[in-house]
């Protein structure tokens, strides 16, 4: 365990809590001011992994399979809201929760009829392979480097619509009185379809960023979907702040956590019990982190609403 | 639709899940028994989730969990040797309560959304945790060798058996369960999802009623986990995997929340639907996805509402 | 019976800028009737709902029979002998009129972690249910849903829910709330009847209901209490007119 390996498992951590918080900001925004649990956002992140591959694939151009990527996982974000999740607003969570299970069933096998349910491997395109050398002989690759710059600007963007637009004063607005904002005759509706398609497009980008580093099949958004789940608990709902600490905290303890618990726990008991308790710990590391969060405060570190 | 008549229709129904094995037998289809059978072990771990979630209000994504503990805890002391039937299917009971109380001491001081969250997010837990033990399989899982014994009064291998075993024990489920939300500990869960102000208002705190009925819904899920890794004779991490807990939800909101069999109902709906689609295409999530989604939008109370009128 | 059962001292609650509750201070008597009159907007059920344990204030104390009470939750209070009623219906619309009142009576007969007898057939949650709906005059909708009841029954399920606690003291927002004549009548006769045996806290706008049944009356205006005193003196007083008969003594 050395200098160089803390500090690449924290960007690495970094470059997982950005990730994070992208899904993270786009289902908390949408859970604040639509009051709607969507379960289905996995899907959307799934959809944007499969749809930049394609178009890389297809095109040969990076560049061009993440625009097209990206504006395909828009315009399913914007059909999925259009045709089913409009009659849900008004419904109860219980019911929001269950269509869109219906909605994740549906899209990953979607999925996998038209690309299949083996793993996909995708490639990077030369200049953005490699690696770089921050400094001191650290050499990290460019690519996740990429992704954390891309990340920390999305956040800034973010913050800089919610903070300081017209649009972001209504977001805000509406993350706390729903009904004010309706009844100062702003267009529900049309607020409403953009705030999801931002969040769908938040998701896609997360997909597609992720697919060169992990695999893109069936059943991906899940995974992340519950640990998106894990950050918006711990930073509070609603909030584009606590979905950044949240991310961030997660993100750390998670990559840090699988890095560091086994070989910390060998200089304390045998190697052989730290091999089989070690990677238990490590996976449960942050459900725990989220359980004594939710002890101390239960409705999380930032909430939108006190 | 009146009492009397649910009874009648309860009694039949009955009737006919007994009437399965010999005609089964009959008929040279001993697949039915083990379908129907494997139904009624899904429908007893629905029953216990209607008790929390149709009865209690509380949205628990992570119900399947227990199915998980449940099982695991007949497959561990079976691995290691201990087939006794009562002790494993205890201790089934027992982890599963256990697992239900810390699970539910935290996430029942939530609601709401939070509390949809963070049932999931201890149940993938839970679930990452099978994996990660290499010495139950990991994610493969491990079979079950020998089944839970119980000498001289029943043995698991005989199908038919086994069979009348689960009905009875459903049978058991649906008698204490009616009896459990018609007493005064009922009365509090169902007032609670009721109207909550007003429950603390007349001065009972619903937490503490919560947890309870939070604990016994896992223990006798917990049952029907001993009971499923003996009708598979295999268990696996993916036994609580949370789109398990999807199902189990289903089973009950189709089946109709607020009536004690109409989990059973929806039990039967979604798996034999889930069969005959698998039967018919391998892409049949492409199917039943939308179907849930359109049974959520439609079906406002369950199939015992869209049968039998208006519930209770 | 003059000793003061609910002391409340610098009550005060914000909603962000809004000042809800502004420095409210009450000595309610034991045994009286005590009306909390107000336009709308004053802040009364804001003032019932911190009472109740439903709201915590800002700042402030509350004691009841010298216990202080601010940090106890409305169970806590209920079980200690508060009852209220909303003034929004708060009832368990998927319940029948008896079984609302049958839980308010086992919320205060012995435990409730009871799985096996069936509540519904305990005679000792029947029985005094049953009297309490006929007090109210609602004995003949015992089998009713609440649900499917008329507004002005609800109201009477309300106040019949809070009298089944066996109360020491009753919170009552806005109880003859859209009750017709008849109901009101019936109902302001019910409440005088429990003048003495009972501390009741009333928020009214009916003025009938107020001057026939109220000890003393408090006047809430902007979350302040500009007057508090017997209903003659209140009556007369220029301040109280200005911000409230004024307007309504012609209602």
């Amino acid at each position: 365990m050395n200098l160089f390996l803390v500090l690449e498992q924290t960007l690495n951590g970094l470059q997982l809590g950005v990730m994070l918080f992208l899904m993270a900001a786009g289902l908390t925004l949408v859970f604040g001011i639509m009051n709607l649990v969507n379960l289905a956002h996995g899907s959307l992140y799934m959809v944007g992994a499969y749809l930049a591959t394609y178009f890389y694939q297809a095109t040969g151009s990076y560049p061009l399979g993440v625009l097209l990527g990206l504006a395909g996982t828009l315009v399913v974000g914007i059909a999925v809201e259009l045709v089913a999740l409009r009659t849900l607003y008004e419904r109860p969570h219980l019911d929001q929760v269950l269509a869109t299970f219906g909605l994740i069933l549906f899209f990953n096998e979607l999925m996998a009829i038209l690309w299949g349910r083996a793993a996909i491997y995708t490639t990077l395109p030369d200049y953005l392979s490699g690696h770089v050398e921050l400094f001191a002989g650290l050499r990290y690759p460019l690519y996740r480097l990429v992704i954390i710059a891309v990340g920390l600007a999305v956040a800034g963007l973010l913050w800089f619509v919610v903070a300081r637009t017209r649009l972001g004063m209504l977001i805000r607005a509406g993350a706390s009185n729903r009904a004010m904002v309706a009844a100062l005759g702003v267009n529900v509706r049309l607020l409403y379809t953009l705030v999801f398609g931002f969040g769908a497009a938040l998701a896609g980008l997360a997909g597609l960023m992720s697919g060169p580093i992990h695999v893109v099949q069936p059943g991906m958004g899940e995974l992340i979907l519950i640990e998106v789940f894990v950050v918006i608990v711990i930073g509070g709902i609603g909030s584009i702040r606590g979905a950044l600490a949240g991310a961030l905290i997660v993100g750390m303890a998670d990559t840090l956590g699988r890095a560091f618990v086994r070989p910390m726990l060998a200089t304390v008991i045998s190697t052989t019990a730290a091999d089989a308790a070690g990677p238990a710990l490590a996976s449960m590391l942050i459900y725990l982190l989220m359980a004594i969060v939710l002890a101390l405060k239960p409705q999380g570190l930032f909430p939108a609403r006190s | 639709m009146s009492s009397r008549t649910r009874a009648i229709v309860l009694a039949a129904g009955l009737v006919l899940l007994a009437a399965v094995p010999p005609v089964a037998a009959l008929a040279n289809q001993p697949f039915y028994l083990d379908l129907v059978r494997r139904v009624m072990i899904f429908a007893i771990a629905a029953l216990s989730l209607n008790l929390i979630l149709g009865y209690g209000g509380m949205i628990s994504f992570g119900h399947a969990a227990y199915l998980g503990v449940g099982a695991y805890a007949v497959g561990v002391l079976a691995h290691y040797g201990i087939n006794n039937g009562f002790l494993q299917w205890a201790l089934a009971i027992g982890a599963s309560a256990l697992v239900a109380l810390a699970i539910g001491a935290v996430s029942i001081r939530t609601s709401g959304v939070y509390f949809i969250m963070i049932t999931l997010a201890f149940t993938q837990m839970l679930y990452y945790l099978g994996i990660s033990i290499e010495e139950y399989g990991g994610d493969d899982g491990m079979r079950l060798a020998v089944k839970s014994q119980f000498p001289g009064l029943i043995d698991l291998n005989d199908a038919t058996a086994f069979y009348y075993l689960v009905l009875a024990i459903l049978v058991l489920c649906l008698f204490l369960g009616q009896r459990l939300v018609d007493s005064r500990f009922g009365m509090v869960i169902r007032a609670a999802k009721s109207n909550e102000v007003r429950t603390r208002s007349i001065g009972f705190s619903p937490y503490p009623y919560r947890l309870a009925a939070f604990v016994i819904a896992g223990g006798v899920c917990g049952l029907a986990g001993a009971l499923l890794v003996n009708h598979t004779a295999y268990l696996t991490p993916e036994f609580m995997n949370w789109t398990r807990s999807g199902e189990l939800m289903f089973m009950v909101i189709l089946g109709g929340m607020a009536s004690i069999a109409g989990p059973v109902l929806g039990a039967f709906a979604l798996l034999l639907v889930e069969d005959a689609l698998s039967g018919w295409t391998q892409h049949w999530q492409l199917i039943l996805g939308p179907l849930l989604v359109l049974s959520v939008l439609f079906l406002r109370r369950g199939l015992v509402g869209l049968l039998f009128g208006k519930n209770e | 019976m003059n000793r003061t059962l609910l002391e409340v001292r610098g009550l005060t609650k914000s909603f962000g800028a809004l000042l809800a509750s502004d420095d409210i201070n009450l000595d309610i008597r034991e045994g009286e009737t005590h009306a909390i009159i107000g336009p709308n907007g004053a802040g009364k059920t804001t003032l019932i709902s911190q009472l109740a344990g439903n709201l915590l204030p800002d700042r402030g104390r509350v004691r009841f029979a010298g216990e202080d009470i601010t940090a106890l939750s409305a169970p806590a209070r209920a079980r200690r002998g508060f009852a209220r009623s909303f003034q929004i219906t708060s009832v368990y619309p998927d319940f029948t009129a008896l079984e609302n009142v049958m839980l308010a009576v086992q919320a205060h007969s012995g435990s409730s972690f009871r799985f096996w007898r069936s509540a519904r057939e305990e005679a000792g949650l029947r029985s005094p249910a049953s009297a309490i709906l006929e007090e109210v005059g609602l004995s003949g909708r015992c089998d009713v849903l609440a649900a499917n009841l008329a507004h002005g029954e609800q109201r009477a399920l309300e106040v019949a829910t809070a009298l089944a606690t066996r109360p020491r003291l009753l919170l009552l927002d806005e109880p003859v709330a859209g009750m017709g004549a008849e109901e009101t009548q019936r109902m302001i006769a019910l409440l005088a009847s429990l003048k003495g045996g009972k501390t009741l806290i009333l928020v009214e706008h009916d003025m009938d209901a107020v001057f026939s049944l109220a000890d003393r009356i408090s006047v809430l205006v902007y979350g302040r209490i500009i007057a508090t005193g017997a209903p003659e003196e209140i009556r007369a007083n220029p301040e109280v007119r200005r911000a409230y008969l004024g307007e309504e003594v012609a209602a």
